[in-house]
């Protein structure tokens, strides 16, 4: 059994290409973030709220997903990549810049064109046990898009599609009038997979899906993830933190810190041969598993906490906890360019540097 | 000023043959009025002086249970200590009244959490919270209490120390709090400290200085450090010796070293081949099949045996090593390992 | 660590997934029942003893009022004789008689009837009051909420029995028992809209509530699909137990002079006639002020039973 593709959904009767076009070809860019910002007022005042401030959780994004690829994201708490995915599922409103989806912004659209676009793109939450509505069957919550739109799936063979869908992503298509609180926290999590994959998507965005996994489940996730995509050309947006877990599912990877991008690339660029400091400091945290490899590995610690978004340093964000910082760094921002490492990263002083082993 | 620290690998600071903490065969039952719940089955291990014992461990495996019961943090009911020894320092802690326990508690055997903002008191400031511990074991003054407060801020490294002891702690970041946590829980001392998910909670930046921390400090004062965790990378870069639980069992015990580049036993094998890698892509990862077990309901036999794709029943089996009938005890494999497996030499491959 | 931690942390350690049969992923098993939360809250109360006596004390309260002639033994309330006045009671009329020579069980048993109405009438306006502006207030929040917030703080200030009175004394709505229905709901719904509305808010920013939006789902699918049905366990516990102190409230009403009038019966106007005979016929007092104890009563019983069963946190 398998829903008709993603490249076959300018087939289905009831799409209209004047909403928005057809895919483009696989490899092809199907999403484009240019400049995206994010700003939270900080407000005070009970009855008439004054703005003191702003949290500037993403402060100039650019990011480009491929169709058919898999796009990494990763930072740690504060970097905006959490706020990133809410943009991309229109769930926040973008203080500036544009998301261009099949060459349309998405700030643009209104309406039909809106709901399409929230058809398209569908996004799967961290938290197995809180982005179930604990109320609802397992049935009703895969369903439910499919009352939300109602021209992908008749409403007769709903029953019958939800279980195919139960069963793609392993779970006992029986336990269809079974509540959240009766399946484990990896089971969940495949119930929300069933809902993304109800809309057939063209792209999913995956806010941290395995983190709150056990080891020995994430594997199952990963790899069904794997295989979805590969069935259906979706594309992926992978958020995590878990850098391995990035690493194994991406084509190519972002690092965010404090709202910017700071490097972007194929997962052998950024991980064999980070250029910007922040990548390489946080590649050489990361404990590695093998007793053989103990001791091999660059070991870089940074000092103080990380600033808060709502106050960044000027120039390069990084500055404050970084090595190489020198009076430029704190006037001019460095951009996201290719500074001769043969990808793109956000450093005056970018030098590519081996901090993980290689296997072997 | 900042920098970067390029440090070495710490070198181990055990010390055979003086142990600290023994727990000898201890099992632990919660009684709902469901169901009784077999949390903790038959679990021994003993800590020495300067050394780091990762318990590994991931839901449902008691692992937790089972330090809650070694600090007598335990609720109970519906906890139940049903049977086995705790031995601190070669005093049995079961048979101790409440006060002689809590005495141990802090100078004896302290415990740090993984939430370090719901594990500190929100109204009171963290110097009063650290200090609390020296007021409450030593009698000393408020006066000296933070002065000793604002010493062990400097020691776990949270900058600026002496002005920050009056803050709150959400006014630390998350990696502060624990640090602040840390201080509170090696503030008198103690033998042994027992870290229950210390860094899960925190990016890995973080998490490199917050381990980088505990190391020292378990150099600089020679106790014994039992970390909870169930992250292979933290174990292999932290510990010296790991206890692999499962359902309420330790299910394989031997060196780091020797257990993650050998594995005895098929689930620390499973974990060890489920788990992508930071060095490379990797091709399709070998996740272990099925669900952690429900501690309500432990199959027969080896718990593990549903989700083992080693497992021999029926004809295949030998005789007494059925793996749906026959709990494997914990025996010695090979010097130095032990496994609860029946056909753990194949797995080792010896 | 938090309670929802410790739940959790219950959960992951104790009570984490199930076993599995064979090595495939496809193959899970799940608790054999079919458990929503509602049919899981059902099984809690059964256990409870406070629910059975609540409840039976509520149905007798119930029948009652729906069916006075049989509790009555077959006499007319209205049947008064002064020859009988303020007989005590006998084994041919267990109440005795009151004042008029009237037959006081029957009067005490038909007067249940007014109050049941009076009652369920206050708490369904309450209800609905309640979880209209509370849905709407912290659904939208913003101006919207403060505006309504206001409103419902302003009729805070004004004290609940004052309130009902000047509103039945001035006699805009009449006297009657939708009249003092409307009274008592009008000053009673403030709590209900709190409670709901602070559920609300906790539920809108709940992962499952971004999921259906991020899906396209309108706002009013949202709030009825996801929102409401998560958000009202507690009201419906507040509700519970409001019945009864809103009838206690229409008796206190009633007995000050300010609600019910005669001929109409009502457990509050036979307190207040009783009331100057304490010395002499104290069964006058005693007989409805009893009943309408116990009937208060059972409602609170059934609304902390209602509470402890919804209540996650209980549970384990």
């Amino acid at each position: 059994m398998s829903e008709p593709t993603g490249a076959t959904a300018a087939s289905t009767p009831a799409l209209d290409d004047a909403v928005l076009p057809s895919a483009p070809a696989p490899g092809e860019p199907l999403l484009e973030i240019r400049g995206l910002k994010k700003h939270f007022p900080l407000t005070q005042g009970i009855l008439f709220k004054r703005t003191i401030g702003h949290v500037r959780a993403v402060d100039g994004v650019n990011l480009t997903l491929r169709r058919g690829e898999t796009l990494g994201l990763v930072g740690e708490s504060g970097c905006g990549k959490s706020t990133v995915s809410k943009l991309l599922v229109a769930l926040e409103k973008p203080t500036d810049g544009s998301i261009v989806y099949k060459g349309r912004d998405v700030a643009s659209m209104g309406g039909r064109a809106l709901k399409q676009y929230r058809r398209e793109v569908q996004i799967i939450f961290q938290d197995p046990y809180a982005s179930l509505n604990p109320r609802m069957t397992v049935g009703d919550i895969v369903a439910e898009g499919w009352s939300v739109h109602a021209d992908i799936a008749p409403r007769k063979g709903r029953l019958k599609r939800t279980q195919e869908l139960m069963d793609r992503v392993g779970l006992n298509p029986d336990f269809v009038n079974r509540y959240p609180h009766q399946f484990s926290g990896g089971q969940r999590q495949r119930i929300g997979i069933a809902r993304a994959l109800a809309l057939q998507p063209e792209i999913i965005v995956c806010d941290e899906p395995v983190s709150a996994l056990d080891v020995s489940v994430q594997a199952q996730v990963v790899n069904l993830l794997e295989d979805l995509q590969d069935d259906f050309g979706l594309s992926y947006l992978f958020i995590a933190h878990d850098l391995s877990v990035v690493r194994h599912i991406s084509d190519r990877v972002a690092v965010m810190y404090l709202g910017t991008v700071v490097e972007e690339g194929t997962d052998d660029e950024v991980y064999g041969s980070p250029s910007h400091p922040y990548t390489q400091a946080l590649l050489s945290s990361v404990p590695l598993h093998e007793p053989a490899l103990r001791g091999q590995k660059d070991r870089i610690l940074l000092q103080g906490d990380v600033p808060s978004p709502a106050n960044p340093p000027s120039g390069c964000r990084f500055r404050t906890r970084c090595w190489k910082a020198q009076e430029i760094c704190a006037v001019e921002p460095p951009a996201l360019i290719d500074r001769g490492q043969g990808h793109p990263s956000a450093c005056h002083f970018a030098e590519a540097r081996e901090v993980v082993p290689t296997e072997g | 000023m900042t920098g970067a620290d390029i440090s070495s690998y710490p070198e181990s600071t055990a010390v055979a043959g003086a142990p600290v903490l023994e727990v000898d065969d201890l099992h632990v039952e919660f009684r709902t009025r469901e169901n009784v719940v077999n949390a903790v089955n038959g679990v021994s291990y003993t800590v020495n002086r300067g050394e780091t014992l990762a318990i590994l461990g991931e839901s449902g495996s008691g692992k937790s249970v089972s330090a809650q019961a070694i600090m007598g943090i335990l609720d109970t009911p519906p906890a139940v200590i049903t049977g086995g020894g705790l031995l601190f320092e070669g005093r049995d802690l079961l048979s101790m009244s409440d006060e002689e326990r809590r005495r141990v508690r802090g100078p004896g055997i302290s415990m740090i959490f993984q939430d370090a903002l719901s594990s500190l008191n929100p109204v009171y400031s963290v110097g009063f919270q650290i200090g609390e511990m020296f007021r409450a074991h030593r009698g000393v003054s408020r006066k000296e209490a933070k002065q000793r407060a604002v010493e062990l801020m400097d020691r776990v490294r949270i900058p600026a120390a002496a002005q920050r002891v009056n803050d709150y702690p959400h006014q630390f970041s998350g990696g502060m709090r624990q640090r602040v946590m840390i201080a509170m829980a090696i503030a008198l001392d103690p033998k042994i400290l027992i870290a229950d998910e210390p860094t899960t909670a925190l990016d890995v930046t973080v998490q490199a200085q917050v381990m980088d921390l505990l190391k020292d400090l378990q150099r600089e004062t020679g106790m014994g450090l039992v970390l909870i965790t169930h992250d292979l990378g933290v174990v292999n870069e932290v510990a010296d010796n790991v206890a692999v639980m499962y359902a309420g069992r330790i299910v394989e015990r031997g060196t780091v070293d020797d257990v993650f580049s050998n594995p005895g036993h098929p689930y620390t094998e499973g974990l060890m081949n489920s788990v992508p890698q930071v060095e490379a892509k990797g091709g399709r990862l070998q996740p272990i099949s099925g669900q952690p077990p429900n501690l309500a309901k432990i199959p027969s036999g080896c718990p593990f045996h549903p989700r083992c794709f080693r497992r021999r029943l029926g004809a295949d089996a030998l005789p007494g090593r059925d793996c749906a009938d026959d709990v494997p005890p914990l025996r010695l494999v090979v010097p130095g390992r032990e496994a609860a497996c029946h056909y753990s030499e194949e797995v080792l491959g010896v | 660590m938090t309670d929802q931690q410790q739940a959790d942390l219950r959960h992951d350690e104790v009570q984490a997934g199930t076993t599995t049969g064979l090595a495939a992923p496809s193959v899970d098993v799940t608790d054999a029942r079919q458990n929503s939360l509602w049919s899981d809250a059902w099984r809690e109360l059964k256990r409870n003893p406070l629910f059975w006596i609540g409840s039976v004390f509520g149905v007798v309260f119930l029948l009652m009022a729906m069916f006075p002639a049989v509790f009555a033994r077959g006499a007319d309330p209205r049947d008064c004789d002064l020859t009988n006045s303020k007989l005590p009671p006998s084994a041919e009329h267990w109440f005795g008689f009151d004042q008029q020579g009237c037959d006081y069980l029957a009067n005490v048993v038909y007067g249940a009837r007014n109050s049941l109405v009076i009652g369920v009438l206050a708490v369904l306006v309450v209800l609905v009051l309640g979880l209209f502006v509370g849905a709407v207030s912290g659904f939208f929040g913003g101006v919207t909420d403060s505006i309504l917030s206001r409103i419902t703080d302003i009729f805070y200030a004004v004290p609940f029995i004052l309130g009902a009175i000047v509103v039945l004394r001035s006699g805009t709505l009449g006297r009657g028992v939708v009249a003092v229905a409307i009274a008592l709901a009008a000053f009673g719904w403030m709590t209900a809209m709190r409670l709901v509305r602070s559920q609300v808010i906790a539920v809108k920013s709940s992962d499952y509530v971004a999921a259906a939006r991020a899906m396209g789902a309108s706002n009013r699918r949202i709030l009825v699909r996801h929102i409401l049905p998560n958000a009202v366990a507690p009201v419906l516990v507040y509700a519970t137990i409001t019945v009864g102190v809103l009838i206690a409230a229409e008796a206190t009403l009633t007995f000050l002079g300010v609600g019910l009038q005669r001929p109409a019966i009502s457990w509050g106007l036979q307190i207040d006639a009783g009331q100057s005979l304490l010395r002499t016929a104290p069964h006058l007092v005693l007989f409805p002020s009893i009943v309408l104890t116990v009937t208060v009563m059972a409602f609170i019983m059934l609304g902390d039973a209602l509470r402890d069963a919804l209540d996650p946190r209980q549970r384990s």
